[in-house]
């Protein structure tokens, strides 16, 4: 933050001024609470009790660990040093060893405090005019008279800002009174302390009524669900939820707390309105893990809203990728216009909107990404407490990675403020999933624990985090049988209604004392009774499976499968496509069969490709009637790509991205209205719209196709020969034609070639 | 910079990340640093430790290290982006972290491996930089006044005539191998079931993770640091157009960074009143109306929504009785007589 050059102007006459006040008051080299303290008491004429009242009220101020702008700072930082540095100096100063030196910051003994004031005092009697007006204003009586400092008030709210030197001492002495009063609101028990307090105690009131509206303005929720998926593996799903009051996009806010600054600006900068990331490798096998808190398909996937006041949509969206790229360590800046797609119905604001115009719309996918340590430390770096405690200190990259599925996500919108939605908070959710397979990597068994997977305990909550649970999914597949049980008992037990579906979860909140009471960590363990009979894996209401067909490197079919298995209730379905440029649909083959009929999307958008500068662009949306599988057909072409379009390895094959489902299943059990700030997180991204059916949203499997490809040696042959040819005919023919001949002068030889023609000529023979 | 891309070059990425982690080590913060590695070797499905990369084989030391970051990966790494990173020629968009950010009291330490020949280095098995091109990229980094003081290092078969064109001043050079020798591996591991490390690499590792940030270790002991006994190449260096002597030049001038730190005993009290400091942000303006959330599937809004007519047509009719004019306007012109000339 540089100053302006009034600002500077203006810091300079008050370091002038603060020079001079201090050789006016003799108060030594500057120890800032002290004199503040005296200043802010000064008027109110009880100077022996005020700094009993309020040393310790602005020792919380600077340094409580709750109330710093640097969250962990505290925790390097000596509590109470400026005072005890006060009274030290002062002590040292003026060879008067008075008072013992504070405990704990609290004066004990009056000499040296009054000291201490009466130097002060003396400056502040040199200049009352100056002092008496500024220290009521800052007192909060908004109605002061200014009749000579009023060009001195823009300067007081100016020390506000941070700087080093004389300023600080004056900055402190703006933020005493009211200090008095937080100090005061917190430990109502220290006003008995003095008698003086009867003068300040109406203004103090006064002030801790104003205070409240300063409640903290940001909150962090952390929360891990492990859940065993039927097939025998654990999914870990984390959510870290970054909510804050505060209007982001208008750029007023330059002061982070939990919330990164990087995404923070990234937001206000670039207009964005709602950003949705995810890294994933791995694919979420809905068949048998059932339905997925939240899904995301492999490599990366960007999806945006921008405000509508974004005139540029593409120019933000490709400024946006690239800081992104530069964020996460991913290569996002491989998106551009030939993987970017605006859908027109698939994707809806997961977060306030007051229109859903898809203009303002980007989505990209690029199925290639490979996720590793790399996304995952910055990733990591967003968190309040980084992965030094909390629940991060289970996401180590060598454990999490050695699974089957790893997602990790960010995803940012505004949400409603309070139940009467009429402001906007802004939320930061960043999502992990993995599952591991604990049956192959346990023998056989599926037994598990916190430090089998993670191969770490949990020891203590993130010290921001305002609520911080592990929730562990116990629900019985039938009421009879007890089949599992979880260990250590669980604080308590929560019963909710996911996707359709009561379950049962136990609750360990991190929060309460009597967690870490018995032992110093927690391993949550979870042990089967017996064995489980895996004949009956219950199915998924929605399920779907995709593949290429076909032979030969010239056309080909993508099919798509989508399942249906609810046994009687039929359900819409949008089926978004993208398909990139270099594999040709044809429209016309297009087949929807459900059933052995043709069933007739109800909405069809289809944007073709063009070549190398936007892909396919194919939505459906899809009645699926109950128990039935639908069948979508469409077949393609294979073009041939420039030389230089090819990849390093193209012999590896092409990625066409997930396609993307998005449904509205209906749900098993009418779905009650939650309070969303009550309920866990992992019930609460989509906002739900009706009791009676639920929003999910799946992946299918990316597609990998073989394109003709060159053998790359070839052009190199090429090259070689026409450049032999070129060299040998071509150039000898230039040689040929552009040479001058001249006919050369028969010389006539040497002295015995002479004398040999001459023998020659005599003898009639014809000379050499 | 790795320049290597497939499975079976996992020895390269080794290589790089070697360097980085012992730069790293001493003092070098990850803002300072511009990692290159061509392939995904840690997270491969072949690994069978996802999210390690071991340069030793009884697997004691994982270069991959837990908070890597890496700038350019897989395709990202090609001569174009490269040559663009070291003369600064990048796209205004680019983020800082894949930005070198150097000026003229810079000190650049280059290091690179792949697979190379007699002037060349292959990127990504299917293009090349010659080494005609990289010595003009560094004059011209040297005349953007991109650096202080360059060091080379490359661990490549040939790698000496990598280094041969230079022409810049400040610069000193270090190869694995002389012009007609390869570099070889070391280190074969038969979990990984690829070697592991190249050896010039491997020993430059050994030395220098013997260095510390305080260390009075010059130039000279690291050209010494490989002997043909061990490396089986000979290893070379250039130094002609450095203008200090490499016995004055520490190790740590290139790998290590020692930030100053001063420390005062003034008392400084860091408050920053928050509520006084949140008070001075406007008011969040209140919506008159209750927000809301949008629907996620609105099938019926979906239905009926109308496709945007981009380029307006004239209605059929009109078209049809336009022609229906013309035709008219031409018998009564022509009359039927002149039909014969049309058929």
């Amino acid at each position: 933050m540089l100053p302006s050059g009034k600002e500077t102007s203006r810091r300079k006459g008050e370091q002038t001024t603060a020079g001079r006040a201090e050789r006016g008051s003799h108060a030594g080299d500057g120890c800032s609470p002290c004199r503040v303290l005296v200043q802010g008491k000064a008027l109110q004429g009880t100077p022996g009790e005020g700094l009993w009242l309020v040393a310790p009220a602005v020792r919380r101020l600077v340094f409580d660990p709750s109330r710093s702008r640097f969250p962990l700072l505290p925790l390097l930082a000596q509590p109470a040093q400026g005072e005890r540095g006060c009274w030290s100096r002062q002590r040292r100063n003026h060879e008067e060893p008075s008072g013992s030196p504070p405990q704990n910051g609290r004066p004990r003994s009056q000499p040296g405090g009054s000291r201490c004031q009466m130097l002060a005092l003396g400056r502040a009697r040199a200049r009352p005019g100056r002092l008496f007006p500024r220290s009521r204003r800052g007192a909060g009586s908004r109605p002061a008279p200014r009749s000579r400092s009023s060009a001195r008030r823009p300067r007081q709210r100016k020390t506000l800002r941070p700087r080093a030197g004389p300023g600080l001492r004056r900055r402190v002495s703006m933020a005493t009174p009211e200090a008095a009063a937080i100090g005061r609101k917190r430990k109502p028990a220290e006003g008995r302390e003095g008698a003086g307090m009867a003068a300040v105690l109406p203004l103090l009131l006064l002030l801790a009524a104003a205070g409240p509206g300063r409640a903290r303005r940001d909150a962090l929720r952390e929360e891990l669900l492990l859940s065993p998926l039927p097939a025998g593996d654990v999914a870990a799903t984390f959510q870290f939820r970054t909510r804050w009051d505060a209007d982001l996009p208008r750029g007023a806010v330059s002061h982070y707390r939990l919330f990164p600054k990087a995404l923070g600006r990234l937001v206000a900068a670039l207009g964005v309105r709602e950003l949705h990331l995810a890294l994933t490798q791995g694919f979420w096998r809905t068949r048998a893990w059932g339905q997925p808190p939240l899904q995301a398909p492999a490599g990366a996937e960007l999806w945006v809203w921008f405000q509508p006041t974004v005139t540029d949509v593409d120019k933000a969206w490709k400024e946006l990728s690239n800081i992104l790229s530069g964020i996460f360590c991913a290569s996002l800046n491989f998106i551009d216009s030939t993987n970017t797609v605006t859908p027109t119905a698939s994707f809806k604001p997961l977060g306030l909107a007051n229109g859903t115009d898809h203009h303002l719309l980007r989505y990209a996918v690029l199925p290639r990404e490979v996720v590793c340590t790399e996304n995952l430390t910055p990733w990591k770096k967003l968190l309040p407490c980084g992965s030094k405690a909390g629940l991060a200190v289970l996401l180590k990259a060598e454990r999490l990675f050695h699974s089957s599925y790893h997602s990790q996500a960010v995803h940012i919108r505004p949400i409603c403020r309070d139940a009467s939605c009429l402001a906007v908070s802004w939320e930061l959710r960043q999502t992990l999933t993995v599952v591991f397979d604990t049956f192959s990597s346990g023998q056989g068994k599926k037994d598990w624990s916190l430090f089998k997977m993670f191969s770490r305990t949990l020891t203590d909550a993130c010290p921001l985090a305002s609520q911080s649970k592990v929730y562990v999914d116990i629900s019985p597949k039938n009421k009879e049988k007890e089949l599992l049980e979880v260990t250590p008992p669980p604080t308590s037990v929560h019963e909710a209604i996911v996707q359709g579906d009561e379950r049962t979860y136990a609750v360990y909140d991190l929060l309460s004392p009597s967690l870490f009471n018995t032992s110093r960590s927690l391993n949550v363990q979870l042990k089967w009774k017996r064995p489980q009979d895996s004949s009956e894996l219950p199915t998924p209401i929605l399920h779907a499976q995709r593949y290429v067909s076909g032979y030969g490197l010239q056309t080909g079919e993508i099919s798509t499968l989508i399942y249906n298995t609810h046994p009687y209730r039929a359900f819409p379905v949008i089926l978004l496509e993208t398909v990139p440029w270099y594999l040709r649909l044809y429209v016309h083959t297009l087949t929807i069969i459900t059933k052995g009929k043709e069933n007739k999307p109800s909405y069809i958008h289809y944007q073709p490709a063009q070549d190398r500068r936007r892909p396919h662009l194919l939505e459906m949306l899809i009645q699926l009637p109950a128990n039935s599988v639908t069948k979508i057909t469409i077949q393609f072409e294979r073009a041939l790509l420039k030389w230089t379009e090819y990849t390093p390895d193209p012999n590896h094959g092409f990625y066409i991205s997930s396609s993307v489902l998005s449904a509205l299943v209906p749900s098993v059990i009418a779905m009650k209205d939650v309070d969303v700030e009550q309920s866990p997180l992992f019930t609460s991204l989509f906002p739900s719209s009706d009791g009676s059916s639920y929003f999910m949203r799946l992946y299918t499997e990316p597609l990998l196709v073989n394109l003709p490809t060159p053998d790359f040696s070839m052009p190199y042959n090429v090259i070689c020969l026409t450049c032999t040819v070129v060299a040998v005919c071509y150039g000898s023919f230039y040689n040929l034609l552009t040479r001058t001949f001249h006919v050369e002068e028969p010389s006539r030889g040497g002295l015995a070639k002479r004398l040999a023609n001459i023998i020659r000529k005599f003898r009639g023979v014809p000379p050499l | 910079v790795c320049t290597s891309r497939f499975w079976f070059n996992y020895r390269h990425v080794a290589n790089t990340l070697s360097v980085y982690r012992s730069v790293k080590r001493l003092g070098i913060p990850d803002s300072h640093i511009v990692l290159m590695l061509a392939d995904d070797m840690a997270c491969n499905p072949r690994n069978p430790k996802p999210a390690t990369v071991f340069s030793h084989k009884n697997m004691e030391l994982n270069v991959y290290g837990d908070d890597v970051e890496v700038d350019y990966r897989s395709y990202e790494v090609t001569v174009e982006n490269f040559l663009r990173v070291l003369t600064g020629r990048i796209p205004p968009s680019t983020p800082r972290s894949k930005r070198l950010l150097s000026d003229d009291r810079s000190n650049i330490l280059i290091y690179m491996t792949g697979h190379g020949g007699n002037g060349f280095l292959k990127f990504q098995d299917s293009e090349e930089i010659t080494n005609v091109e990289l010595a003009d990229a560094f004059e011209q980094m040297w005349q953007k006044r991109r650096y202080n003081e360059l060091l080379f290092i490359i661990d490549t078969c040939q790698g000496a005539s990598m280094y041969e064109r230079f022409y810049s001043p400040n610069i000193m050079a270090l190869a694995s191998s002389q012009v007609g020798e390869d570099s070889l591996s070391h280190q074969p591991d038969l979990g990984i079931g690829v070697h592991l490390m190249d050896r010039y690499t491997f020993y430059v590792l050994e030395f220098l993770e013997e260095i510390h940030p305080a260390s009075q270790t010059n130039m000279n002991d690291l050209f010494q640091v490989c002997p043909k006994s061990l490396c089986v190449s000979t290893p070379g260096h250039r130094t002609d157009l450095f203008q200090r002597d490499p016995q004055n030049v520490l190790i740590t001038d290139f790998f290590g960074s020692v930030r100053k730190v001063e420390i005062t005993t003034e008392t400084i009290s860091l408050d920053r009143d928050l509520a006084v400091f949140e008070s001075k942000l406007p008011k969040d303006e209140l919506a008159t109306e209750p927000l809301k959330y949008a629907e996620q599937l609105p099938v019926a809004q979906i239905i009926h929504q109308k496709p945007k007519q981009k380029d307006w047509h004239p209605p059929g009719g009109f078209i049809l009785g336009l022609w229906a004019l013309i035709i008219m306007v031409f018998f009564k012109t022509y009359g039927i007589k002149h039909m014969k000339h049309i058929f």
